[in-house]
């Protein structure tokens, strides 16, 4: 069994997906085994009515989720009043954690409200997952050039926050992997997959950073699903290291955050 | 070479249609893969090619620290390894011959030593500083439509502006309609592939490459909608991608099955059938 700890729900913004409609995005992810995916919205990146995209996101996987989506929030810090979006994602959303696009709501990694986020979202046990960039830079649209979010300030940050849980999306290779290993090492700091590459990628990631700290990641729709799944495959993983990627640390995680019980969100 | 075909099956959730696929990759290096020798590196892509069922790739430019080389002996050292890999694996794997029109000369003598007289059956990835539709590529083209044998051509669309030389798929064009009887692949169809796509779209000598960029959705959707299937070719740019992110593409992509085994391999072997027959090589 899979949890998918990176799935988006609703419209790309600059071409139409396969299985951009839940239906499909569902029976895509039932089909390969994934028994669980953290899902949030490309509606997050550029609406400015949050309160209204994580409604949506929250109707979506109730009415469409089946047991397998699991809503993340989008929180836009530089929106007036953005501490009431926390809030209502976990008292009346019940989502176990949020998600951050700094690139694209425009502040960096040493902006105070960034620190403010992390501890209010750390005081209420929330996942944080923060998307490291969404598309390869050489391809974006001419007038929305996003580069990926700059990490340096990260490790300070992390180590001046206790309690925090933060996952890495879209680990972008444009980055140095040494800025990467500094923040996994500064606290209890995650990543996933789904932007791995070379040869047998994940298996010589896993050689530089705790096996812990290594989720599945598909970025589906957005990228075909297959690429995760073959990654793993091409890493000839033995059964215990596959199964620590696939589900049993992201269950550990979600289990450590304290605030999910999927009941809440099926209700 | 069972177990290739079994794993590629599986990967491509073709079990059912009961055909076995063979998937050939077109576009492969031995940089940044581990070992410290042509045939270690070539013996570690071996492993991970049966793991996700690649039966045979087309490997070029070795494993040169320099993108682009500028002397004949860089190219010619490049060459060798490939040719060593190819040696030590020699049912999985074809030679690619890598030049530059910056250095005319010493691609011609370098065509008859790795192709004509050599095990090498293709020409590229062709990576320089130089763009490909200089005059220098003439000569190039013409010797590859007189031996039947196919060019891959790096290209890009980058959106932040490529690289001095770099080419782009109108380049390709370019060259491909002063030689209408060539064959010529673009390695990246742009990258920015929505581009790319169109740029190649009316130019039928021209082929669509798959590698070397993000399995974002719809890709090859939208090749085989545009081109026509038989104008779309898998391979991945390994060592710098995997195997994995570019299978994916094929894979995961809402066309037939039938669609899918051109991709991952008929048309390759279709364009390559000339030079491997003549060179007494199996199809």
């Amino acid at each position: 069994m899979i949890v998918d700890t990176n799935v988006y729900l609703s419209r790309w913004p600059f071409r139409r997906l396969a299985s951009d409609e839940p239906e499909a995005l569902v029976a895509k992810l039932r089909e390969r085994n994934v028994e669980q995916a953290w899902a949030g919205s490309f509606d997050g990146l550029l609406h400015r009515d949050i309160a209204g995209v994580n409604i949506r996101l929250a109707q979506v996987c109730r009415d469409f989720g089946h047991e397998i989506l699991v809503p993340f929030g989008s929180i836009n810090p530089k929106l007036p009043d953005w501490q009431e979006d926390v809030r209502r994602c976990q008292e009346e959303h019940k989502m176990p954690g949020i998600r951050l696009h700094p690139n694209y709501h425009g502040y960096t990694l040493d902006d105070p409200v960034f620190a403010e986020l992390l501890k209010l979202a750390t005081t209420r046990q929330l996942i944080v997952q923060l998307a490291i960039c969404m598309e390869d830079v050489r391809t974006q649209h001419p007038l929305m050039r996003v580069p990926p979010v700059d990490i340096v300030p990260l490790a300070t940050v992390v180590k001046n926050r206790p309690g925090l849980r933060l996952e890495l999306l879209n680990c972008t290779s444009n980055i140095d992997r040494e800025q990467y290993e500094s923040v996994l090492g500064a606290g209890d700091v995650y990543t996933e997959i789904s932007m791995l590459e070379g040869v047998a990628g994940v298996a010589r990631y896993i050689r530089t950073v705790p096996l812990s700290r290594v989720l599945f990641g598909s970025y589906y729709p957005y990228f075909d699903f297959e690429s995760a799944l073959l990654k793993m495959r091409e890493s000839g993983l033995d059964e215990t290291t596959q199964k620590a990627i696939f589900a049993d640390n992201a269950r550990r995680l979600v289990g450590a955050a304290g605030s999910f019980d999927r009941q809440d969100v099926q209700q | 070479m069972a177990l290739v075909q079994a794993k590629a099956t599986e990967a491509t959730g073709a079990a059912d249609s009961g055909e076995i696929l063979r998937i050939w990759d077109q576009h492969s290096h031995l940089a940044a893969i581990p070992g410290d020798t042509p045939e270690e590196r070539m013996a570690f892509l071996v492993k991970c090619m049966d793991r996700v069922g690649v039966e045979r790739l087309i490997l070029s430019q070795g494993y040169s620290d320099d993108q682009h080389p500028n002397t004949s002996e860089q190219f010619r050292l490049e060459n060798d390894r490939v040719m060593r890999a190819v040696r030590a694996f020699p049912d999985r794997a074809y030679g690619s011959v890598y030049m530059s029109p910056a250095l005319l000369d010493f691609s011609m003598q370098e065509l008859k030593r790795c192709v004509l007289d050599g095990p090498m059956v293709m020409i590229g990835e062709i990576e320089a500083d130089a763009r490909c539709n200089v005059p220098a590529m003439d000569p190039i083209a013409e010797w590859a439509v007189a031996n039947n044998v196919i060019i891959l051509q790096h290209e890009w669309i980058n959106a932040r502006g490529n690289q001095p030389g770099e080419s782009t798929p109108f380049d390709v064009v370019e060259l491909a309609q002063r030689h209408p009887k060539l064959q010529i692949v673009c390695a990246h169809t742009g990258g920015n592939w929505e581009l790319g796509i169109r740029a190649i779209r009316a130019t039928k000598n021209v082929y669509c490459g798959l590698a070397g960029s993000d399995p974002t959705s719809g890709y090859v959707e939208m090749a085989v909608r545009e081109l026509g299937a038989e104008r779309v070719i898998y391979g991945s740019d390994v060592g710098g991608r995997s195997f994995a992110s570019q299978v994916a593409k094929v894979v995961g992509a809402n066309i037939s099955e039938a669609e899918k085994r051109l991709i991952l391999g008929g048309n390759l072997r279709r364009l390559l059938t000339p030079v491997l027959q003549k060179k007494g090589y199996k199809v």
